[in-house]
């Protein structure tokens, strides 16, 4: 123990204050992210190759609602409508996906370093993704993508857990190791995939690979929309569990939480959400880790707000990140996952090192 | 707050002498072992039962066994007089609380948060006193003074007396307590058995795993001796605390003497003759 963390433990604290203004930070931060939601969605709408000026945007949305407003002319009206929002939409709703269930699966897993990409849950519904891409499966439609996505990555999900966890917790070095092996036998199946595709759908695959959101179009809007919305509707009911379950599995149950329930419907929303993410976005890393981080860091770990916070700050630096991937290399587009990655992984890295000093380095 | 399902009913005041827990024939195979053979224990209300034994004789497993943790590989364990098993987590929830040999915790939640995720179970019944009854098991555990601060910054002495406050906090009249004492100093192991008594006063059942004999004489109305799986003797502790049983049970020369002022009943191993200066 160093001295300074001895000074701190025997420094005398102010009686309990901080549980009351953590609430306040809660609610401060929330109505945050919604006005800052607020401010960029219109401001992405506007930006781009042909941009249009945030008061048109604010005048075609009111038009479309009905609510007086204008019409736009034809251009800017199909660039707004056909390229531009359903992008957003895709970008907000993929966020939101991915910070929810980042946060969801660091609860489940009693492991603040589980997130979908790092673990291999995402490769794991990529595996399906690209099956049906490659084989041009579509007997569920529009759906086929994002269905076996999530049969696929479901499998990976259960995979992982039984295959990481002891005695309710999942030590570090077994939840990595265990990511890299589901990783790299995922990688594989994509590979044989991507073999037996013809080159079109190799194409598509590989741009889909690198995580992007540039295909967004309404269908595939639709497409994700019942998995993210489900998903994301039935995370909160499960915040003051998993708050009872980071005790341990037998001290939740103690407390009256049906330990066994309460992992299998988990299980099920985390892989529909990484699904809804994956099958229109290809692998999009680290939004999982680093979302719900810095708000535990901010408001506390308490699941009440944590689940629709990391949703609605998931959903915020994904539109920041696709925003700043389209317009940053102009004309050309970066790639959402290489950006997501570029800054993502030195985060992860500090997290790695810094709990690695916490424990006193790996057993 | 999510309710709990199904709106457990809590259960009513026990009666002085109402066993609250028991088992009847009970064994416990984890693996190959037998780690309980045939354990026929009751615990009731309005007294506090220590379990003693060697390292190894099953007294966690039995704790575990009576917590409806593990099941039965024969025999029955009754909780409230009803069957383990057909309780449902929530109910269970209401009418024991069990306290884990080791507390962690994965997310840095401060000390209050833990304490009051012990009034979990009570979302459905009566939230409305919950701050007062988290107040007071932090008050009878000493840690009111590091309410605010995350139970990760905590000395394990200072985790284990949080993780008390939770289970008080929980307020079930069946209390388990597994090995509360062992990562505290004398004066809180005093004040921990202190408060399992003022709990027993108070009508509920504490069973309480302790290793040192000396606070389980002066504090336990009755002890049972666990030895192989087995129990050696079960009684009040000045009954049970004889030099021949213990010496046997835990394979060490035991004295067993009256403290010579109080007479109450110590425990001390045999450590021969006086040491030669």
């Amino acid at each position: 123990m160093s001295v300074l963390e001895k000074t701190v433990r025997e420094a005398p604290s102010p009686k309990a204050e901080r549980p009351a203004r953590r609430r306040g930070t809660a609610w401060l931060l929330t109505a945050g992210l919604v006005a800052a939601l607020l401010v960029l969605v219109p401001v992405a709408a506007g930006t781009g190759a042909y941009p249009v000026p945030v008061g048109d945007v604010l005048a075609s949305v009111q038009h479309r609602l009905g609510l007086g407003g204008t019409e736009l002319d034809r251009v800017a009206d199909s660039v707004l409508w056909n390229v531009r929002f359903p992008r957003i939409v895709l970008a907000l709703l993929v966020g939101a996906s991915l910070g929810c269930a980042g946060a969801l699966m660091q609860g489940v897993f009693g492991n603040p370093l589980a997130e979908p990409g790092v673990i291999g849950v995402s490769s794991g519904a990529a595996v399906g993704a690209v099956a049906a891409i490659a084989l041009g499966l579509d007997f569920l439609g529009t759906w086929t993508v994002s269905v076996l996505a999530f049969f696929a990555g479901l499998v990976t999900v259960l995979l992982v857990y039984a295959m990481s966890r002891s005695g309710g917790r999942t030590e570090v070095v077994t939840l990595i190791l265990t990511g890299i092996a589901v990783n790299a036998f995922a990688g594989a199946l994509i590979g044989l995939f991507l073999f037996f595709a013809d080159t079109a759908a190799v194409n598509q695959i590989t741009f889909w690979q690198l995580g992007s959101l540039s295909q967004a179009t309404w269908p595939k809007v639709l497409a994700v929309l019942p998995c993210a919305v489900l998903g994301l509707a039935v995370a909160p009911l499960y915040a003051r569990r998993l708050d009872l379950l980071a005790l341990g599995e037998r001290p939740a149950r103690h407390l009256g939480v049906d330990v066994e329930r309460l992992r299998i419907v988990l299980v099920l929303v985390i892989a529909l959400l990484t699904a809804a993410a994956v099958s229109v976005s290809g692998i999009i890393g680290f939004v999982g880790l680093v979302v719900p981080h810095l708000l535990r860091m901010a408001a506390g770990p308490g699941h009440r707000f944590l689940l629709p916070g990391s949703a609605l700050l998931g959903a915020l630096v994904l539109l920041a990140a696709d925003l700043t991937a389209r317009t940053v290399a102009e004309p050309a587009e970066l790639p959402l996952g290489v950006l997501t990655a570029l800054i993502g992984s030195p985060f992860f890295f500090w997290l790695l090192r810094r709990t690695r000093r916490r424990q006193g380095g790996w057993a | 707050m999510i309710r709990l399902r199904n709106h457990p009913v809590p259960p009513a005041a026990p009666e002085p002498g109402d066993v609250l827990a028991e088992a009847e024939g009970l064994s416990v195979r984890l693996g190959a072992r037998e780690v309980l053979a045939d354990v026929d224990i009751a615990v009731r209300a309005g007294e506090v039962l220590a379990l003693v034994g060697p390292n190894g004789a099953g007294k966690s497993t039995l704790l575990s066994a009576l917590a409806a943790d593990l099941p039965p590989t024969a025999g029955t364990v009754r909780i409230h007089g009803r069957p383990a098993p057909s309780w449902s987590a929530p109910e269970l929830a209401l009418r024991r609380a069990v306290l884990p040999q080791s507390a962690s915790l994965s997310f840095p939640f401060t000390v209050e948060e833990v304490v009051r995720m012990g009034r979990a179970p009570w979302a459905a019944a009566r939230p409305e006193d919950d701050d007062a009854i988290v107040a007071e098991a932090m008050a009878a555990t000493e840690v009111t003074g590091f309410a605010a601060r995350p139970f990760s910054a905590l000395s394990g002495g200072e985790r284990a007396r949080v993780a008390l406050a939770r289970v008080l906090a929980q307020r079930a009249p069946l209390l388990m307590l597994d090995e509360p004492t062992a990562a505290l100093d004398l004066r809180h192991q005093e004040l921990v058995l202190r408060l399992c008594r003022a709990r027993a006063r108070a009508g509920d059942a504490v069973v309480v795993v302790v290793h040192d004999l000396g606070l389980a004489a002066a504090h336990a109305h009755r002890v049972a001796v666990l030895r192989g799986g087995r129990v050696a003797a079960d009684g009040p502790p000045e009954e049970v605390f004889t030099e021949r049983l213990l010496s046997e049970v835990y394979d060490q020369p035991v004295e067993v003497f009256p403290h010579p002022r109080t007479g109450a009943v110590l425990v001390l191993p045999d450590r021969g003759g006086p040491v030669s200066a």
